[in-house]
């Protein structure tokens, strides 16, 4: 499928993202030596010589990318808008793990912050900053890694930013949905020098995936 | 804070021997290939008034330039952060040469941030500049230089990218686009992104006719089949767009004439100082380096903020990247002589014979063991029959 001697590779979000990536892989014929949704591997090799598959945090796939560390990743859309995806093409939208980025909070919270700066906790810190900025709200961001539902609950901050698939947790403990910053899905991301040095395995790739997207759809 | 008084800033790079002494060398070999090909050595200030440092790139070195203000004329001043718009201000403003005029630089630059993630903030700037002349002989001469640079560097397996800034503008030019788009966009096209252009035109902020054309820019990328392509679409579109793929084309193949082992790849989408640049846009790429190792291009307006509008081309580098990359080996000097702690008359002449003959000599310092292998010397003086003779060290050989 993948036809081209240069050597490739492919970073892969884990969680969520890998799920769904690995049927599109599968699609395309490209199987990793073992599941990378069991094996503790790093690094899987695949039945293609030329093509490797790494299995990382989804924060870090711009920055492997970016570094020339993997040719090409997948990563949210959540992910390289925090990054900012500079020294990165974007050039496919793979259409899987869709969700959406959100504001939320207990029902009226950001008319009770009235005046005073909202409280927002996130892990998405530049994302929510530059949201609340094109808002012209102030706003405190507290960084957080995990458990976002909490922050409102413990009275930590007013709001959370993050990301809402069926709005389920939200629900489940009185939150609700305000308004949505952005709809996600995963991209393709291609290291800027690897796109001009390796530009016919890329291009390659970049085809598979996208019939692999079509054949889905 | 005592246990990290030795701490660097981040980004912050020193050199230490022997890698010094080879950058030197490298330094002295890269600025005679530019004496060689007539390019004159200008040696701007490190620090100038921010206007001129700014003025002419808009606001692409604004963030990048550490400032501070004049404590005499209550004037900011910027660190430099590229020497380019230097180059431009001298070339405008002081030389004032008629003629072609090529200059050659090296030096040290300061960025607030890197470039790439764990990149370098204090880079050493080697560049070229070729002002007064807009044909593309002169582009070809700045590329040419250039690959030559990266020769003698011994960067292996480079390549070349080539792009050219009018195709974009020329297509954006008469959308009319507000200041929010047009920022929006070329965000867009810095990360080829298709679906972010396409959400672009379903939220009305460029048309569908100009997004189609967009999408196709951004997927000529690749060989120098891509002109053809990009010929067969965009050539009617203005007479301005069709000179610029000519240019590239007749540069392309000259190129392929006299560097014929270089790869060049064309990105007609690539904008890479697209505020002031105006035409031919470069780059090269080593395998393994996920980032650009010299960048270069034609701009033909800088001159103008400084009183002298004057077509100008010209590329640069980094020299720490380009050694640490390239497999420059430097010429082996003669190893040392060492000359022990002696008030001898006979010895210090002798030591000053050989200095002006160009060898090293390490002299021992009394109340210090070391010994001539301890100071690196594979030779010493030593007195044979009341007279000072160069012998293999002793120390040497048992080491």
């Amino acid at each position: 499928m993948i036809e081209s001697t240069d050597s490739l590779t492919l970073a892969l979000s884990k969680g969520r993202i890998l799920e769904d990536t690995l049927p599109m892989l599968a699609r395309m014929g490209v199987e990793p030596v073992e599941d990378p949704l069991v094996s503790r591997r790093l690094v899987f090799p695949t039945n293609h010589d030329n093509l490797r598959l790494l299995v990382i945090r989804a924060t870090d796939v711009p920055t492997f990318v970016a570094h020339g560390a993997a040719d090409v990743g997948i990563a949210g859309k959540d992910v390289l808008l925090e990054h900012g995806g500079a020294g990165l093409y974007e050039p496919l939208d793979l259409d899987i793990a869709r969700c959406r980025l959100m504001v939320a909070g207990y029902p009226g919270a950001l008319e009770r912050a009235g005046n005073r700066p909202l409280r927002v906790a996130t892990k998405y810190v530049e994302t929510a900053r530059a949201w609340f900025a094109r808002q012209g709200r102030q706003v405190e961001v507290v960084k957080l890694y995990g458990s976002m539902e909490l922050a409102p609950i413990v009275g930590l901050a007013d709001v959370i930013v993050d990301l809402v698939d069926t709005g389920g947790t939200l629900k489940a403990n009185g939150l609700e949905a305000f308004e949505t910053i952005e709809h996600i899905s995963s991209r393709l991301v291609v290291n800027k020098a690897s796109m001009k040095m390796k530009h016919a395995g890329i291009d390659s790739l970049l085809q598979a995936f996208a019939s692999a997207r079509q054949a889905a759809a | 804070m005592r246990h990290n008084r030795w701490l660097l800033p981040e980004g912050v790079q020193e050199t230490l021997p022997p890698d010094s002494w080879m950058l030197e060398q490298a330094r002295r070999r890269l600025l005679d290939l530019y004496w060689r090909w007539g390019f004159d050595l200008i040696r701007p200030p490190l620090i100038e008034y921010l206007e001129s440092l700014l003025t002419g790139t808009g606001r692409d070195l604004d963030l990048q330039t550490f400032k501070l203000t004049d404590q005499l004329s209550g004037r900011m001043m910027g660190v430099r952060s590229d020497m380019t718009m230097q180059a431009a201000r001298i070339d405008a403003h002081r030389i004032l040469a008629e003629g072609a005029a090529r200059y050659c630089y090296i030096g040290s630059v300061l960025r607030t941030r890197p470039e790439e993630p764990g990149g370098s903030r204090s880079p050493l700037q080697i560049g070229v500049e070729l002002f007064g002349h807009g044909g593309l002989e002169s582009d070809l001469e700045v590329l040419s230089l250039l690959l030559e640079t990266l020769k003698l560097m011994q960067v292996e397996g480079f390549y070349l990218d080539l792009g050219h800034v009018a195709v974009y503008r020329a297509l954006v030019e008469d959308a009319g686009l507000d200041a929010d788009s047009e920022a929006a966009l070329f965000d867009i096209m810095q990360r080829k992104s298709a679906p972010d252009l396409s959400a672009l035109v379903d939220n009305g902020q460029i048309t569908p006719v100009l997004g189609d054309k967009l999408q196709r820019l951004v997927g000529m990328t690749g060989d120098a089949s891509v002109l053809d392509e990009a010929e067969a679409a965009f050539a009617h579109e203005s007479p301005r767009l069709a000179r610029a793929l000519a240019d590239l084309r007749q540069l392309t193949e000259r190129l392929a004439r006299h560097y014929p082992e270089v790869p060049v790849f064309i990105d007609l989408a690539e904008l890479r100082g697209y505020r002031y640049k105006t035409g031919v846009v470069f780059a090269a790429f080593a395998p393994g380096i996920g980032r650009e190792l010299a960048r270069g291009g034609r701009y033909d307006e800088v001159g103008a903020v400084f009183g002298r509008a004057r077509a100008a081309t010209g590329f640069s580098a980094d020299l720490n990247a380009l050694a640490a990359v390239g497999r420059f080996e430097p010429l082996e000097p003669a190893a040392a002589v060492f000359a022990p702690a002696d008030e001898d008359p006979a010895l210090l002449a002798e030591i000053r014979r050989l200095r002006s003959a160009g060898r090293r000599v390490i002299t021992g310092l009394p109340g210090r063991a070391e010994d001539a292998a301890a100071m690196g010397c594979n030779e010493e003086l030593v007195k044979v029959d009341g007279a000072w003779r160069i012998q293999f060290s002793q120390s040497a050989r048992q080491g």
